[in-house]
Formats: structure tokens, sequence, C-alpha cells
């Protein structure tokens, strides 16, 4: 198996380790710094993270698969996440997802050809007096309209 | 009351380094915690919360400090204590967390650290959001600038007191704000609820006694030690007393976050120009969830109720969260209840049958009514599917689904027989949004 965690990293999860009584409980943040170190997560990497955990594949697995926010490594650069809950549909984010898939020129759940965008509409932001609001990886922008949408996406790099 | 109310817990000034140490310090930062630590036993901290009346800002209002005190003694269960704070604010219609962990985290970290000092907890785990990145960061950087200066770590304030902190970041599943998912989820694993009793105050994270506050819970808690349990009992009513940050979503003219006192009223929030300022487009509001998505909806008529738990409670919904989402009458109520039940099918574990398959059900029959193929009988249907869902699970999300669809569907039955027969065209939103 040719992946591995660098020198940083496996400071980081030695330190992670000493911060809970039983070792299972850095399952979620050794997953975020495998998220970040392989800038997405796949099987290999969850081989890697099971190694890491003294746990198994299949337990990695069914623990990563419950939780839908880890970065996947299929994912394009920028992953856009239109909030489709309540609050943000009573206010417009219907058009805002149909905007950003006419605009990027994919479906929600898709991916560009380049790799950059992957559009997902995703469950109550917690913005829900910004909204129509979407996230760009780390990002939330509130408030959206058309001219805002085209900026953000211009500044992507 | 004369005095106009004044906000203590939204008190951002729009300052780029309001959250900074240094200026929480200008604010009376620590001073609370510095207090219990050198001055007060936990029991009497414990004791000016319980006589506070604080009730927990989550959405089930259990009071505060009698919730410290179901931690039983060292001598019937020894081993460590710990303080959660649930940070993983999720419920649709709910923002009010963010913004404190955004731009006040001191405050939410000194009122953990006194709730871990009455507890006894050694450690604190703050359980945020997946979908908070930015504010995870800046609770590290808020947790290590008090580590130096000494607010937290070994021997505090010169005594045998020790607290630490760590952030553990959720990963995008809504259950986890039930708390016994969050702590299994803090525990490594798939964020399943767990049955009670045992309650996690008695057996809770790694198995030893556990409290589990709300982020607007433990804000309130140093103003609550500095300015004492009248001051707060001097605010809101009787059995709701103190402030409460409404979040106001939806066809507003503003919406937004307003901190007034518990049993405002809800009409007040809605239509006062300092607040919610009436509908956006002057249509008449046709209906408004009060207290967060899982409380029932309330209709036009019935939107002349305070703001408080028990007021609510009489009203037949809840204060929930309080997350205000107003609704105007362009809104097809059948259309909010799909978009509900997505959420909730979404967002369910899937260990206990009824839910995972009744929310299931429900978004399906609604789906149908969507396609304008919904047939009279589906909507007893729905409310078989409602009470057979009810109260029959690990957790209270089935009952979160149950309470919008029997509401939906009792109060707003013609919006739903209107997809009946399949002729009705869909109301598509007019758009400036078109592709140029």
């Amino acid at each position: 198996m040719s992946l591995a965690f660098s020198e940083t990293a496996r400071e980081e999860i030695e330190l992670l380790f000493t911060r809970y009584p039983d070792k299972q409980a850095a399952t979620l943040p050794v997953l975020r710094v495998a998220e970040r170190e392989f800038n997405g997560i796949d099987e290999e990497v969850m081989v890697l993270v099971a190694k890491t955990m003294d746990m198994s594949p299949a337990r990695i697995r069914g623990i990563f698969t419950f939780y839908t926010h880890f970065r996947r490594r299929e994912w394009g650069k920028y992953l856009i996440q239109v909030c489709a809950t309540l609050s943000c549909a009573l206010r417009g984010c219907e058009t805002l997802a149909d905007y950003l898939e006419k605009k990027l020129g994919i479906e929600v759940g898709g991916t560009t050809p380049d790799g950059k965008f992957t559009l997902v509409k995703v469950e109550c932001l917690a913005r829900c007096g910004e909204s129509p609001v979407m996230q760009v990886n780390d990002d939330t922008y509130p408030d959206l309209t058309p001219e805002k949408v085209d900026e953000i996406l211009e500044s992507l790099k | 009351m004369s005095k106009p109310f004044e906000p203590f817990l939204l008190t951002y000034d729009g300052s780029a380094d309001f959250h900074t140490l240094k200026r929480y310090e200008e604010r009376e930062g620590y001073v609370a915690l510095r207090h219990v630590v050198t001055e007060l036993e936990p029991d009497e901290t414990t004791e000016i919360v319980v006589n506070s009346g604080l009730r927990g800002r989550g959405g089930a209002g259990f009071p505060t400090g009698r919730k410290w005190q179901f931690v039983p003694s060292a001598d019937k269960v020894p081993g460590p204590r710990y303080l959660v704070v649930n940070a993983d604010e999720s419920e649709p219609g709910t923002f009010k967390d963010q913004i404190l962990l955004d731009k006040d985290p001191h405050r939410v970290i000194e009122g953990a650290l006194i709730s871990a000092y009455a507890i006894g907890a050694e450690m604190v785990y703050i359980y945020i959001r997946g979908e908070m990145p930015r504010e995870a960061v800046i609770l590290q950087e808020a947790i290590a600038e008090a580590r130096a200066a000494g607010h937290l770590g070994e021997g505090l304030y010169d005594t045998d007191v020790r607290v630490d902190v760590t952030v553990h970041r959720g990963a995008g599943a809504y259950i986890c704000g039930e708390e016994t998912a969050l702590l299994t989820s803090i525990e490594g694993d798939r964020g399943y609820p767990k049955i009670k009793p045992p309650f996690p105050a008695v057996k809770g994270l790694f198995g030893q006694p556990t409290i589990i506050n709300n982020v607007e819970t433990l804000a309130n808690v140093p103003h609550i030690i500095s300015r004492g349990a009248d001051w707060y009992r001097s605010m809101g009513t009787d059995q709701s007393p103190g402030s409460k940050i409404f979040c106001l979503s939806g066809h507003m003219k503003n919406p937004g976050l307003y901190e007034r006192p518990l049993g405002t009223g809800l009409l007040t929030l809605l239509e006062d120009e300092s607040l919610g300022g009436g509908p956006w487009k002057d249509l008449p509001f046709k209906a408004v969830i009060p207290g967060g998505s899982s409380v029932p909806v309330l209709t036009a008529d019935e939107l002349d109720v305070n703001m408080d738990f028990e007021s609510l409670q009489a009203a037949g919904s809840m204060l929930g969260s309080g997350g205000v989402i107003a609704m105007d009458e362009s809104v097809d109520m059948m259309e909010s209840l799909y978009n509900l039940s997505r959420f909730y099918h979404h967002e369910s574990c899937g260990q206990c049958t009824p839910c995972r398959e009744g929310s299931g059900w429900v978004e399906r029959i609604l789906h149908r009514f969507h396609e304008n193929r919904g047939r009279e009988e589906d909507l007893q249907l729905l409310l078989d599917i409602a009470d057979q869902m009810a109260g029959k699970t690990i957790c209270p999300l089935a009952d979160a689904l149950v309470m919008p669809v029997q509401s939906h569907v009792t109060k707003f039955k013609e919006d739903f027989l209107k997809h009946v027969g399949g002729e009705i065209p869909r109301i598509v939103p007019p758009s400036s949004w078109a592709v140029g």
C-alpha cells in the first residue's frame, strides 16, 4: 500500500489521541486529517485510516458513510452546496440551484468535466435568515443574487 | 417592566476583533468564571443557575441547573465527568448558535467552563457542526487564547481546579444534535441515539456522567453568575425567565436574529418595524412555524400567542429552538410539508423501523401529491403513518416529523386536496435568475 500520512499529519493524529480516553473517539477527527491530507476520502484512504485507528476497514467504511460532510476524492475542487430546506426554499433556493445548473452546465449531483465544480443540494446550513445560501468548500455565501453568484464563481480559480 | 429591554447575548457591534480575548475581557470576560472558581463551591454555582430558572435553549426547555444536579456524587459513580457543548445547530429555521460561536466564542467557552466547574468536569467537548469549519477555527483560537491567559488548563486562578476544552467537529448528520447520538458520534461511531434511561447525566460519554448543554444556554450562564438570579428573573415570564434569541426566516421583510425577553408576542416579532417588519411582499401571513421545523405549524388565526414555553404549549405548539419560519399566502402548505418530509427522511439515522420507513413513506406519498397524483384517502393514510411513528422510536426524530405532518394535514387540508386529480398547474416562482 503506497498511501501514507505525512510526518505532520502523523504528529497531529498522535495529539488527537491524547484528547480522548478512548482511541476510537478520534475516528472523526482522524478522518478530517485524512480528507485534508489526501484532498478527500476514498476506499484507499479508508484502509489507511483503519490501519491508523486499529479498526477494520469495514468499520471505518460504516462510520464514514453515515456522515455526509466528509470530502470525497471524486468531488471537484470546489464543492458547491445549495441549502434546499424550507426557509431557503421560501426565498428561492430552487432558482439558485437551477441557475447554477445552467451556469455550470451540470445537473445537481454532477461535476464539471474539468473537475473544478461539484454541485449538490443539502439540508439546512443554519443561515436561514440570509437565504438563499450556498457553501463553497469552507465558505458560506448568504443573500445570493445572480450577480453575486457570478462574482463568486468568477473568483474561484 | 418600564425599562426598554437591552440585549445581552447579541451584543456584536460589527467590529472585526470582537471575538478576541482582549475585547472579551473589556466586556467583563472571565470575571464570572474567576468568581465561581475562587469564591464559590460547585453546588453554590449550580444553585444560582437553578434559582435563575434558566431553561435549555436547544429545544426541550429543561431547567439547566436541575439538569446539572442530576450528576451523581463521586461516591456513587466514581471517575471523570464530562461537559459537552451541543453546537450541532441544524434544526431548520434555527441559526442563533452560529453567530455566538462566530462572534462571541469566549462567552460560550466561559459558560461551558462554569458549567464544567459546577458538575466537576475536567474536560469539555464542544461538538460543532461539520458545516461550520470557520467557526471551529475561531473556537480553537479562542481556546488557545484562554489557555495562554490562564482561564483554562491546570491550577485555574491558583486553585487546584483543572479543566480543558476540545473541539470535536461533526460531519453533516442532523441526528447528532440529539444528545445521545451526539455522544455516540464523539465516541467515534455512527451517530445512533441510545435508549434513555440511563440518562447521560448518570451514564453518558465513555460511560461516565455527562451534561450536554446548548450554546445559547451556556452563553447565558456568565451573565447569570455576574448579575444574579433575580436580575435574570426580572425578564421573561415566571415559567420562562430571561431572554431568547429568536431566529426569523421566511417571508418577512427583515429576517434575522432578534434577542427579546421570553413571552414577547409572536405578532410583535413578525410585524414590528424594528423586528420582522411584516410580510415581505405585503401578502398576509398564511402560516408560521414558531420553534424550528419540528414543531406544529400555526395558522394565521393562531398567531396571537406569546413566545415562551408555556404559552406555545397551550397554543398546541412549542417554543423549541426559537426558529420562526413565516409563510405568506403564496405558499402551498403541501409543498412546505413535502420539503420538510424530505429533510426528515434524509436525516433519519435508520435505527428504528417506524422512523426509517415511516419518514420515507410520508415523503413518497407527498411526492405523489407534488405530481398532482394525490388521492383523497392519502390524507388519512398520512395521519395513520404519523400515529404509528409517534412515540415509538428511540429518539424524538420521528416525532419531529409527526408534528409537522399532523398540523399541516389537519390545518391546511384544502392545500392537499388541490393536488388530488391532477389538473392544477405547477406554480413556478417568477424568476429574476434567468441565465443570460
